[in-house]
């Protein structure tokens, strides 16, 4: 495949074909040279990674929901796995919020935080819905996934897409992408699995995400917010202001009128 | 707009730092506000009380800077990275409207100008032993108005900054910014009207601070009502609960300034002035520990909000 500057490029994650063997987030340790968290034990089902931060760009989620009696195969609900990356969100809220402008879009149409630009203020972290971004304790500053910035620059694919063994992960032009997923749905819809649903593929969820993904459950079941919660940081601003404002005006003309009191000695 | 947003996102790990810059640039604002309103009393005998009023805002603003560079995760040194773009090829200033943190940093900045200006012309009219109304007159109370509107925007932004997230609790009310400048005003009567007991003529205005510190008080105790109507309709009042002795801190802090606004309300009702001489002294003993109660009640409410949203 060829990569050219100025298309949109992204992933499609289609979580019903995840097996949760964890290939991409070490993929991804190995591309980035993440040296990863200290090992600690989480007991949280076969997750041990616990989530994305400054050293897991990719986090494979487990969603056990296996009954302790199975009395169906499960029909490939009963244990959703998920491998978690930065959306590369087309309103990215991280991006709104950053006072120095060290997150940009790139010429993929990817989200990425120029390291010597960013000071560390962590206004992104407070922002991002998806809990992505993670402060590196050794250089301050706030990393995420980059979509393999600089394999896009060399013409080559993200890494964890391309050590993903049962191509749960695609990596593609976005245009190409959304028709695979279509066509992905359309069949898991007819085989059945009518809760299959693709999140992040239209405009409703922050714009469209160039990594969108394709779940077998709501996504709140993800930890990932519906559409209608799928809001803006600035939405904020003018209830924010406006309460200010109030507050100002009432407060000066308090101010005035116990100063202005005079006595009467 | 406030939606019950389920929230996912992880905690910036704002603390002590940025608590402390919450605090002092409350304070610092609402000091250049008070000073500017007591400027605007037209009575020049509250004159000592406001130049007291702008020294303390430009002392507290030089702390601002310090914690604010000091919270950096990638070093003091890039602070300026908020206000000049260092992508390369994209060089400029940086300003965001939307992004309140942006829009801070500027004003913070334009505020550092006005109160460092007002507490120089305080120290000259003081050596030249000038009472009475400021220098250069009417010029300088323009002066003063525009430089206690950046003070009103630097006591209540923060706020503001912190709706203005995904976080919980604080990006689903919209009254944090009024509630701390509200708080940043009350805070800052009850700082001046502390150090008035250091200038003997500022005492001429002590009585009103105390009452202008009520109405703030009370202004407060509105807009804690409604964060906790807001944060309890968004779903996500329970939150507040782990920080519940910060809130109780707030709210005596509150009560005791709301107790000051009734006690001095009466005093002033007969025939006590101003500041009569023996209201004055009776007023002194407790003045001191309401005015202590209120500033650790400031800070409290600070605390209270930024440790229940992370
Ligand atoms: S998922 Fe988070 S970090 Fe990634 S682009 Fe969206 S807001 Fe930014
Ligand atoms: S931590 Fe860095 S990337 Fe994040 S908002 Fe601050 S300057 Fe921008």
């Amino acid at each position: 495949m060829e990569i050219k500057a100025g298309e949109s490029y992204g992933f499609f994650t289609d979580t019903s074909v995840c097996i949760g063997c964890k290939a991409c987030e070490v993929a991804c340790k190995e591309w980035n040279q993440l040296e990863g968290n200290e090992p600690a034990f989480l007991a949280d089902s076969f997750d041990n990674t616990g989530q994305l931060d400054a050293q897991n760009w990719r986090h494979v989620k487990f969603y056990d929901k296996v009954p302790d009696r199975p009395a169906t195969t499960g029909n490939g609900t009963a244990f959703l796995m998920m491998s978690d990356v930065c959306k590369h969100c087309q309103h990215a809220s991280c991006m709104e919020v950053c006072p120095t402008n060290a997150i940009i879009r790139t010429e993929f149409n990817t989200v990425f935080i120029q390291q010597d630009v960013c000071n560390g203020c962590r206004n992104c972290v407070a922002a991002c819905p998806y809990s992505v971004i993670g402060i590196n304790q050794k250089t301050g500053t706030a990393h995420k996934c980059t979509l393999c910035y600089d394999r896009l620059q060399g013409g080559l694919e993200p890494a964890c897409a391309k050590a993903c063994p049962t191509q749960s992960i695609q990596f593609g032009p976005l245009a190409q992408l959304q028709q695979t997923a279509d066509a992905r749905l359309e069949a898991l819809h007819s085989q059945g699995a009518t809760q299959a649903q693709l999140y992040g593929r239209d405009d409703k969820v922050y714009g469209g995400l160039n990594a969108f993904f394709l779940l077998m459950d709501k996504p709140e079941a993800y930890g990932l917010p519906n559409a209608e919660n799928a809001v803006l940081p600035s939405r904020n601003n003018i209830g924010g202001y406006v309460g200010a404002v109030i507050t100002a005006v009432v407060g000066v003309v308090a101010g005035l009128v116990a100063f202005r009191r005079r006595g009467m000695a | 707009m406030f939606l019950a947003a389920e929230h996912f996102v992880r905690a910036p790990d704002w603390e002590w730092f940025i608590l402390g810059y919450f605090f002092l640039a409350g304070l610092s604002g609402g000091s250049y506000v008070i000073a500017t309103l007591l400027r605007l009393s037209g009575d020049p005998r509250d004159e000592p009380a406001a130049r007291t009023a702008f020294y303390a805002s430009f002392v507290l603003i030089l702390l601002c800077p310090v914690l604010l560079t000091a919270d950096l995760g990638a070093g003091w040194w890039k602070f300026w990275h908020m206000l000049v773009n260092v992508t390369p090829g994209n060089a400029g200033l940086n300003f965001k409207y939307w992004s309140p943190m942006s829009v801070g940093v500027w004003l913070l900045l334009v505020f550092s100008i006005f109160a460092g200006l007002s507490a120089l012309g305080a120290w000259l009219a003081d050596r030249r032993g000038r009472e009475g109304p400021p220098l250069f007159g009417p010029l300088s109370v323009a002066f003063n108005l525009v430089g206690a509107l950046a003070g009103l925007f630097l006591a209540s932004y923060t706020g503001v900054l912190l709706s203005v997230s995904n976080q919980p609790v604080w990006s689903d009310t919209w009254t944090l910014g009024g509630l701390f400048l509200a708080s940043g005003l009350s805070g800052a009567a009850a700082l001046i009207a502390l150090l008035t007991r250091y200038r003997r003529e500022a005492v001429y205005s002590l009585l009103r601070l105390r009452m202008a510190d009520g109405y703030f008080s009370l202004l407060e105790l509105i807009l804690v009502i409604a964060f906790f109507v807001t944060v309890v309709n968004a779903g996500t009042g329970a939150r507040t609960i782990a920080t519940a002795p910060l809130w109780a801190l707030a709210l005596v802090g509150l009560a005791a300034s709301l107790v000051g606004l009734r006690a001095e309300g009466r005093r002033m009702r007969p025939s006590g002035g101003g500041g009569g001489g023996a209201a004055v002294a009776s007023v002194g003993a407790n003045a001191v520990l309401v005015s202590v109660l209120v500033l650790i009640g400031v800070l409290a409410l600070r605390a209270a909000v930024i440790f229940s949203g992370q």
